[in-house]
């Protein structure tokens, strides 16, 4: 119980807890829609992506998030207007782009920065969080979670069937660019806890672990922000416990959470497959 | 009253190949129309011009003197099964649920009244007893009804539905053509994009025959005639044994 009593302690690690828990939150709700919709490879390109958009900031010396909000919106545009204006594929067209992003901000981190902040940012330090983050981190999930809420029958109908939604008068286009740019603030806003490289784990795990275990949107929203977060503070307490990198310690909590419903899902599980198939078998054998 | 539909010179191309060309045609409320063409005839493409979800290259649509746009909220279109995700979460009683949100509007959650609107719809189409199902849980002609369910959920006047009937079981085709048939006799104006020519006199009372251009459109009786079915049909189907009258 030494890290509940660190957690009471020291500023440091509260800062840290409310920031991975806001974190685990938003990335398990955007996921949702970025799994639906099968746009995970577009999440792992956006994050990749605001890499760039950091080191300007760092280099003008502003906020992190401003370059970086730019420069993952200027990729969703980007992969956009390639995939459309052209015979490229979309999945081509999103390689293209974020590989081209990423090597420059790979590029001008190294020239701005120092090999440490790279680590960073590629990986996540949880607990160097700072005060101003923490804030925007809690700013940043307190507005995607209401644009979810408000939105929710637009989001789920457009990711449900987009041609009902344009035939009915909604903007399909419109929506699609939004969700580019809340995923662009959750991963601007996962930076510190799970780092560019990983943020896609957030995205796609707990979403695709709630996709098993239930039949409504509305739930496996709800369940997959609770992964999220579950996921989060695991993660948080053993790179605290070790010293380990925080980002990769929470995308393996989060694939620990998937195999164990991969595994013992009611009804998706394999395991709990297995088991309904040979009780039936016995039924069968016991009545004949 | 329904305003009529007008169709003004609709064409459609995809990268400067022109697959519709010219359409034109004009129906009054209460009608039941098929949309007859030969597979890749340009019968979906035309449908989802009308609806202005593809691009037209030129033409347009009135709902009386109104635009398309101006009535979105009165059309309900169900397009071909193909373009659904059927692992969605979600099941049965939320997709027919899905049908009230046109009017339902920003902002605004359906209210217990659309709730027991949809199971009402559901109930039309024989389905309630599958209302916790996830949709994919069904068959193909259960799918199609539900689908059709959401369509009437929308309470709209005009109805498009692409290729309903294929691969479904027959008693659900006779659950779905029953209803169009009521939906045309309260007034409502429904088209049916229909590739079978076997049904054609049964189920429509109007058609449009194209085959890229318009060959013909009117009461069944002017245009489906061995003429017409020649020069839709082509050489891919003999006439003969299709109850074409000559
Ligand atoms: N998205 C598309 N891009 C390019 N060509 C298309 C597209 N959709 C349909 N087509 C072509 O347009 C023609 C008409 O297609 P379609 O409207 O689906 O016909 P139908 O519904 O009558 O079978 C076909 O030759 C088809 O290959
Ligand atoms: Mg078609």
């Amino acid at each position: 119980m030494d890290f509940i009593h660190d957690l009471m302690t020291y500023g440091f690690l509260q800062k840290a807890f409310a920031t991975s828990i806001m974190v685990g939150i938003i990335c398990g709700v955007i996921g949702c829609f970025i799994v639906l919709r099968g746009m995970a490879l577009m999440g792992d390109a956006i994050s990749h992506a605001v890499l760039p958009g950091v080191a300007i900031s760092y280099m003008l010396g502003i906020n992190f998030f401003y370059g970086a909000v730019a420069t993952g919106i200027l990729t969703a545009f980007g992969i956009g207007a390639i995939s459309q204006n052209s015979r490229i594929k979309n999945d081509a067209a999103i390689g293209l782009v974020f590989s081209a992003f990423f090597a420059l901000g790979i590029i001008l981190i190294t020239r701005a920065g120092s090999a440490t902040d790279l680590t960073q940012i590629l990986f996540g330090n949880v607990l160097s969080v700072r005060s101003s983050d923490m804030w925007l981190t809690l700013i940043i999930g307190a507005f995607v979670v209401l644009v979810v809420i408000m939105f929710f029958k637009e989001l789920l109908v457009s990711s449900f069937d987009e041609t009902m939604a344009a035939a009915y008068g909604l903007k399909t286009r419109m929506i699609h660019y939004t969700i580019m740019f809340l995923l662009t603030l959750v991963t601007v806003a996962s930076l510190q806890t799970v780092g560019v490289i990983l943020v896609v784990s957030m995205l796609i795990t707990p979403a695709s672990t709630a996709y098993l275990l239930t039949n409504r949107l509305s739930v496996m929203v709800v369940l997959a922000a609770f992964f999220g977060a579950l996921s989060s503070v695991i993660g948080l307490y053993f790179s605290f416990l070790y010293n380990l990198p925080s980002g990769p310690v929470i995308a393996l909590a989060t694939t620990s959470l998937f195999c164990l419903a991969f595994l013992f899902a009611p009804k998706q599980g394999i395991v709990s497959k297995k088991i309904r198939i040979m009780s039936k078998r016995k039924e069968a054998t016991a009545k004949s | 009253m329904i305003d009529s539909i007008t169709v003004n010179n609709i064409s459609v191309s995809y990268d400067d190949n022109e697959v519709v060309k010219d359409v034109s045609f004009s129906f009054g409320p209460g009608s039941l129309i098929g949309v007859l063409g030969p597979n890749g005839a340009g019968k979906s493409s035309l449908l989802q011009a009308m609806l202005g979800l593809i691009p037209r290259d030129h033409g347009n649509v009135r709902l009386g003197s109104h635009s398309i746009d101006e009535m979105r909220k009165q059309i309900a279109y169900v397009p071909q099964r193909s373009n659904i995700d059927w692992n969605f979460p979600i099941i049965v009683k939320d997709t027919v649920l899905l049908g009230t949100y046109p009017k339902t509007g920003l902002f605004r959650r359906p209210k217990k009244e659309d709730k027991e609107w949809s199971m009402e719809c559901l109930r039309q189409v024989g389905m309630e007893e599958f209302a916790k199902r996830q949709i994919g849980e069904l068959s193909g002609g259960q799918q199609q009804r539900v689908f059709l369910a959401r369509a009437l959920a929308q309470k709209a006047d005009y109805f498009f539905l692409d290729e309903p009937f294929v691969g479904i079981d027959v008693s659900s085709e006779e659950v779905i053509i029953d209803i169009l048939r009521q939906l045309k006799n309260s007034g409502k104006i429904v088209f049916v994009v229909h590739h079978d020519l076997s049904k054609v006199r049964s189920y429509f009372d109007e058609l449009v025959l194209i085959n890229k251009e318009l060959i013909d459109a009117g009461p069944v009786n002017k245009v489906f005639q061995r003429d017409n079915m020649a020069k839709a049909y082509q050489r891919e189907l003999m006439l003969e044994g299709l109850g074409v009258s000559m």
